[in-house]
């Protein structure tokens, strides 16, 4: 029972999640007050978790379940993105009437799922936090049911993931079989021999984990679920499930299999090569913001990738500050995304944008930093998340992948530039509306001074991010 | 720790920047924001004067070195200043005010985006100018492109998207195969302190490969032929402004970088591929002297004869010659304020008629004196009349070409003469002749802003063609050094090799 303090963040937002559940049954029209209290526990929720964060390592439960620095940090910036979700969120789903007391709760629940994922040591505990995870996505997906594309979205993205799962779970059934336990580190010390049943093993799981990651060639849902659905819940889709995924992976490939590295060490190189060609060539033709912003995230996924290919501590690192930056960039641009409101209707097509920069230069000015940075241009903050990719890639002499990548930023920067040239050079449409709610403005404001301002102190997340070791 | 006398310099035009931003912008004539910039740019200039004045030039050290940790410890924010780069600082401090007066006649729409836009692209040049690691050099030089990419396709022409694409995306992809040069420099080595990579020397096997990254990007940068095709377009579309920045400035990063990074880093590789630089200019120096003769487009003609000039100044760098290698950075320095002022003088033509095609002019002598007088001085400088800056960089670049190749060195010289024929042509065109468009008569001469801006740039254009020494003196001593230390590599390279 000592260990309960440990999990203490875990226990407390499950309690809130029942707690609200009730609440929002037995008081009428009380979606507003879930939806703030939510976003209150999961301030409270981060604040428990940084106080855990001095841990160094921990097991608990019979090694099933593991408190360490990469678990911490993800968990961090994990929750403290949800926080911001919800902040940029609040006036739209109240906007397109979506404001029900189940929203919150769905996503406060698999954000549960996901912190379980994150800290899971054993097949069996992380299945049960992506089962978690991923039943309470499918309902958000779908969660404007009247929408047709928004149904859509959320039957799209059911069918494939549960045919993930099902793969994650048959390359599970195939590594216990073959190595005689679930517990991870078990794992580790029986597989020190080549076996075909851990390889297929291996192979399944991480088809099922590109799934989750939306990496290519499993990503054929990313950018039907993103378009379809509600702005907030892509905001949502495009940030959470990819930092816990990323994690999971990490684990993945660095304790169980670390063993069999030059097994999927090939995979992740072609899987990461695939997503960075593929994501940058198809956004080109996209007229939808969020479809494009889809194709975007699948050629950043390939960029983290990459850094988890290397088999480094550098290449783990690079690719947890990658996604940290790209989770910065992503807020911006979805928050610029909400402003894009005329009388109670939100744009979301890249004609909206043109000719933005006249009657709104503030706005058009953080989408022309956002771009940008997600392009890769210096002095953003995009440029060295980057950066420190290429210079943990370079480092493996893996040249054909930095140089493949690296030109794959150039025909990404053909996308981003066209949305600028839109904004920038186009003539000027209607006015959007300026009213704005003080969560979206806040979180524009510190996202886009984060990205610009990254370049004067950028040793900041590096530090935090070094002492996450796993070889 | 002194006062941070390069960090200012590069730091200055961004707070200039940041009061426009925050200056109002409703009065529709934004004089109080070109105020501001030109406050700023001027005070800038002066600290860069005053920097030339302080400035030891017999060190062969760099100076005014300031190194602060950077990126987590493994990569330092440090810059420092040599006789090369002090001119080249110069430079751009004496574009910018010039381009910040001539806003006046050109820019119509959303002034005060456009000063902002060109004291960031300041804050870029100088730093690139600077920097002596290679990380934040790259950082400067790949940053200008946001600036760049606006100026032209916000104030642009017709033509202004595609030309603003294909300006981004050709210097991107030439850059970001330097970039894993730099990164690979860094796990070869330990460092991309350039100081500490002129002592270290790399390894020879490498050379060769990286060289050709760190090409790749100077060389859609310079441009040489055959990546030269954005420069027209990029010219032709940008507004006069951005031309005069593009052309005096952002061309001369990648001269300084061969000189800099090339030579310095890479000298058993820059001693192979010599011939290949010599072709390549000398292609550049005909095929686009020719090119230059048969356009009818008076920027396009100024577009084209930079690419022929930038040609000698790779060939003048690539000679491993004294004379060669300050004849490229006088050139370099010449076609900064040459080819400035031709753009302007198109600028304020096309101001008043509305076209740059050459054949609607004509005869402007009669109406238009004295932009005829300094127009010809402009000409005569392209064309490297004795007198003039443009005769002293030819004249060192074919020396220093002499001493190593002959018909590399005859071949260039016949661009000299192309060089002659197609600006003579165009000044006959423009500005002799009869005056069949009548709508001509009305034009104006030079108004009085434009007498100072074009002013300006005649007085160094002629004093330093005739008292070339203050900028000789300056570079000597570096120069000499980076060929000391680049002739001392090759001597042990070959030894090592017996």
């Amino acid at each position: 029972m000592e260990n309960l303090q440990y999990i203490l963040p875990e226990i407390f937002i499950s309690a809130s999640i029942m707690l609200f559940l009730l609440v929002g049954v037995f008081k009428k029209n009380s979606a507003s007050l879930i939806y703030n209290l939510s976003n209150i526990s999961l301030v409270i929720l981060l604040a428990l978790i940084i106080n855990l964060s001095s841990l160094d390592k921990v097991y608990l439960f019979n090694n099933s379940y593991l408190i360490d620095n990469l678990s911490n940090y993800m968990k961090i910036i994990l929750v403290g993105s949800g926080i911001f979700v919800m902040l940029t969120g609040s006036k739209y789903i109240q906007v397109i009437n979506l404001n029900k007391i189940e929203y919150p709760i769905l996503i406060l629940s698999s954000i549960l799922g996901m912190m379980i994922m994150i800290s899971s040591n054993d097949l069996i505990v992380f299945y049960m936090g992506l089962e978690l995870q991923s039943l309470a996505l499918y309902v958000l997906a779908s969660f404007n049911r009247d929408n047709l594309l928004s149904t859509e979205s959320g039957l799209k993205y059911f069918v494939l993931s549960a045919l993930s799962s099902g793969l994650l779970l048959y390359g599970c059934s195939l590594t216990y079989g073959f190595s005689e336990s679930t517990n991870f580190n078990q794992i580790l010390i029986n597989s020190t021999e080549f076996n075909y049943g851990t390889t297929f093993g291996i192979v399944f799981i991480l088809v099922g984990l590109a799934f989750k990651i939306s990496a290519v060639p499993f990503h054929m849902w990313a950018p039907d679920v993103y378009q379809g659905s509600p702005t907030s819940v892509t905001l949502f889709f495009a940030i959470l499930p990819k930092i816990a995924a990323l994690s999971v992976f990490i684990k993945f490939l660095y304790t169980p299999f670390a063993n069999m590295n030059d097994q999927w060490q090939t995979i992740i190189v072609f899987i990461s090569i695939a997503s960075m060609i593929f994501g940058a060539v198809a956004a080109i033709g996209q007229k939808n913001l969020k479809r494009l912003i889809a194709y975007s995230s699948i050629s950043h996924i390939g960029y983290a990738l990459a850094g988890l290919a290397t088999v480094s501590n550098q290449g783990i690192q690079s690719s947890i500050t990658y996604i940290s930056i790209y989770l910065v960039m992503n807020l911006a641009f979805f928050s610029c995304l909400f402003m894009l409101r005329r009388n109670e209707k939100y744009y979301e097509n890249i004609e909206d944008l043109s000719g933005l920069s006249k009657k709104h230069p503030i706005l058009s000015f953080s989408l022309l930093i956002v771009l940008f940075s997600l392009a890769g241009i210096p002095p953003l903050a995009g440029f060295f998340a980057k950066f420190y990719i290429f210079l943990a890639v370079i480092e493996q002499s893996m040249y054909f992948l930095a140089i493949v990548g690296l030109l794959a930023t150039v025909v990404a920067a053909f996308y981003y530039l066209r949305i600028i040239k839109i904004i920038y050079f186009d003539p000027e449409k209607e006015e959007y509306e300026r009213s704005h709610n003080l969560g979206l403005k806040i979180t524009l404001a510190i996202s886009t001074l984060f990205i610009l301002a990254y370049f004067i102190y950028p040793s900041g997340i590096t530090e935090i991010v070094s002492k996450i070791t796993m070889i | 720790m002194n006062f941070p006398i390069l960090s200012s310099l590069i730091l200055l035009p961004t707070i200039g920047a940041l009061f426009i931003l925050f200056t109002k912008s409703s009065s529709g004539k934004y004089q109080s924001s070109k105020y501001v910039a030109l406050f700023i740019s001027l005070a800038n200039f002066l600290l860069s004067l005053y920097l030339w004045y302080v400035f030891d030039k017999n060190s062969i050290d760099f100076q005014f070195v300031e190194n602060r940790e950077w990126l987590s410890g493994f990569i330092n924010y440090k810059v420092g200043i040599d006789g090369i780069s002090i001119l080249f600082i110069i430079l751009t401090t004496f574009i910018t005010p010039i381009c910040i007066i001539s806003v006046n006649a050109t820019i119509t729409n959303r002034l005060k985006d456009f000063l902002i836009a060109i004291l960031i692209m300041e804050t870029f040049m100088i730093g690139v100018f600077c920097s002596l690691d290679l990380v934040v050099f790259y950082l400067f030089f790949e940053a200008g492109l946001i600036p760049m990419f606006l100026i032209i396709g916000i104030w642009g022409g017709e033509r202004r998207v595609y030309s603003a694409f294909k300006f981004f995306l050709y210097t991107l992809l030439g850059s970001v195969l330097m970039l894993v040069a730099i990164i690979a420099i860094y796990w070869i080595t330990g460092t991309t302190d350039v100081e500490k990579l002129y002592e270290l020397g790399i390894q020879v096997e490498y050379q060769n490969l990286l060289w050709l990254a760190f090409f790749s990007s100077f060389a859609v940068k310079t441009p040489m032929w055959p990546v030269h095709t954005w420069l027209p377009d990029a010219h032709v579309e940008a507004p006069t402004v951005g031309s005069v920045l593009l052309a005096a400035i952002l061309l001369k990063m990648a001269g300084y970088g061969f000189i800099r990074f090339s030579l310095g880093l890479f000298p058993i590789a820059s001693e192979n591929f010599t011939m290949l630089v010599y072709i390549l200019s000398l292609i550049a120096i005909i095929y686009t002297s020719l090119v230059a003769l048969m356009q009818d487009d008076m920027k396009k003609l100024i577009a084209y004869s930079s690419v022929a000039h930038m040609g000698f100044v790779t060939l003048g760098i690539f000679t491993m010659t004294q004379q060669g290698i300050e004849g490229s950075i006088f050139q370099m320095i010449s076609h900064g304020l040459v080819s400035a002022a031709l753009f302007l003088s198109v600028g304020v033509v096309y101001e008043r008629h509305h076209t740059r095609l050459i054949n609607k002019y004509g005869g402007l002598v009669s109406i238009m004196p004295r932009y005829a007088i300094v127009f010809m001085v402009f000409t005569l400088g392209a064309l490297g009349l004795p007198g003039t800056t443009g005769f002293i960089g030819e004249f060192l670049i074919l020396m220093g070409a002499f001493e190593k190749n002959i018909l590399v060195a005859m071949i260039a010289s016949l661009g000299v003469i192309l060089g002659a024929a197609y600006m003579l042509w165009l000044f006959k065109r423009v500005v002799f002749g009869e005056m069949k468009n009548q709508e001509l008569k009305s034009m104006k001469d030079l108004k009085s802003f434009e007498i100072i801006t074009l002013s300006a740039l005649v007085v160094p254009i002629l004093f330093f063609g005739f008292y070339p020494e203050p900028l000789i003196n300056s570079i000597e001593v570096s120069v000499e050094n980076t060929l000391n230390m680049y002739n001392f590599d090759l001597v042990n390279n070959i030894a090592s090799r017996d």
